[in-house]
């Protein structure tokens, strides 16, 4: 969803990169707290594999493809001010590097892909938390739900911007049908990969699941090794 | 930092440059939803050339290096810029040992020459 330059005029453009600014500014703040010497080459690493996952296109239909965000899946695993940093590393290096994302455009992208989601879908994370049962498991299902939702409203944001700064007069229900109803099911792919990733780092070391943390009551009784 | 820690992170090294490597190999090469999107309704007709879009990785390429090789090159390259950016700016913000105030539930390390770097 990196949207390129010429899409959203330049001052809407340029109020998107205060506003990605700021964002990141408050991120860079709380990520002090969720980062120390175990959790911050964890977090590098996290950067790293939303990168590489970024690469896989997945097809969601004739002609149509979607990639993962990763804005729920790193906030889950490395805590939400964190994950925004995550994600926002990664485009900067895709606008830079790799001609992908518009230079003017990467205030909007940072606040699409790694504000909005991480907003909206660690928020639903926190709320299908609180539904589920207080074990350490509910995390990925959380994690399912939070990935899910948070790419149809990153793809609204984009058509919200669009209606304020768009290049185009063009009929906006339309666009806003067109671009929540292929995310749909971009965002079952979202939540595939970040409930699957999640998972598997549960199973190997729930210690370093930052959404996981909740339930360590529970870990500390759970971890009695049974052989030693 | 533990061995079993260590451990953990070079496994998961090893999954992320596998995944880059291999991505440019696996990818659907249609047009991801927004550029769908925009090319049927119009939104496409005011894109603009990309300002960097002569430099050698552009398009997840690697200049003068072609098809799949190529495009695992870049992956590999982008995941190492990614990390090292990444973890150096999170070793940066990250709570130092000796300034831990065990204010977030985390137990302040007692380990003395680890903040030299």
């Amino acid at each position: 969803m990196h949207v390129p330059d010429g899409f959203i005029n330049a001052p809407v453009s340029l109020a998107a990169g205060v506003v990605a600014a700021a964002g990141l500014a408050i991120c860079l703040r709380g990520a002090r707290r969720e980062l120390d010497e175990k959790t911050a080459p964890l977090a590098g690493l996290v950067a790293a594999f939303v990168f590489a996952v970024q690469m896989i296109n997945f097809p969601v239909g004739v002609g149509t493809s979607g990639h993962l965000m990763g804005g729920v899946l790193a906030a889950v695993l490395v805590g939400p001010y964190t994950g925004v940093l995550c994600v926002s590393v990664v485009l900067i290096v895709q606008a830079l590097f790799f001609a992908d994302g518009g230079l003017s455009a990467l205030g909007v992208n940072i606040i699409l892909m790694a504000l909005v989601t991480t907003l909206a879908g660690y928020g639903t994370v926190l709320v299908v938390q609180r539904l589920l049962p207080n074990k350490r498991a509910s995390a990925v299902p959380a994690a399912f739900v939070g990935a899910l939702v948070s790419v149809p409203i990153a793809a609204l944001a984009f058509v919200a911007l669009y209606a304020v700064g768009g290049t185009a007069d063009l009929p906006l229900a339309e666009v806003a049908l067109a671009m929540f109803g292929v995310h749909v099911v971009i965002g079952i792919g979202e939540a595939l990969i970040t409930a699957l990733t999640v998972g598997s780092v549960l199973t190997v070391r729930p210690d370093l699941v930052h959404a996981a943390r909740r339930y360590e009551q529970e870990l500390e009784l759970r971890t009695a090794p049974a052989g030693s | 930092m533990s061995t079993r820690n260590g451990n953990f992170l070079l496994g998961f090294l090893v999954v992320v440059l596998l995944l880059a490597g291999g991505a440019s190999y696996v990818a659907s090469s249609q047009p991801d939803g927004l550029n769908r999107v925009a090319a049927d309704t119009g939104i496409a007709d005011q894109e603009q050339e990309h300002q960097l879009g002569d430099s050698p990785l552009a398009g997840y390429e690697f200049a003068g290096v072609e098809g799949i090789l190529g495009g695992a090159l870049a992956g590999i390259v982008g995941v190492v810029v990614t990390l090292l950016l990444g973890a150096g700016l999170f070793m940066l913000i990250r709570r130092k040992p000796a300034e831990s105030t065990g204010r977030s539930g985390v137990h302040p390390r007692q380990r003395g020459g680890s903040g030299s770097e």
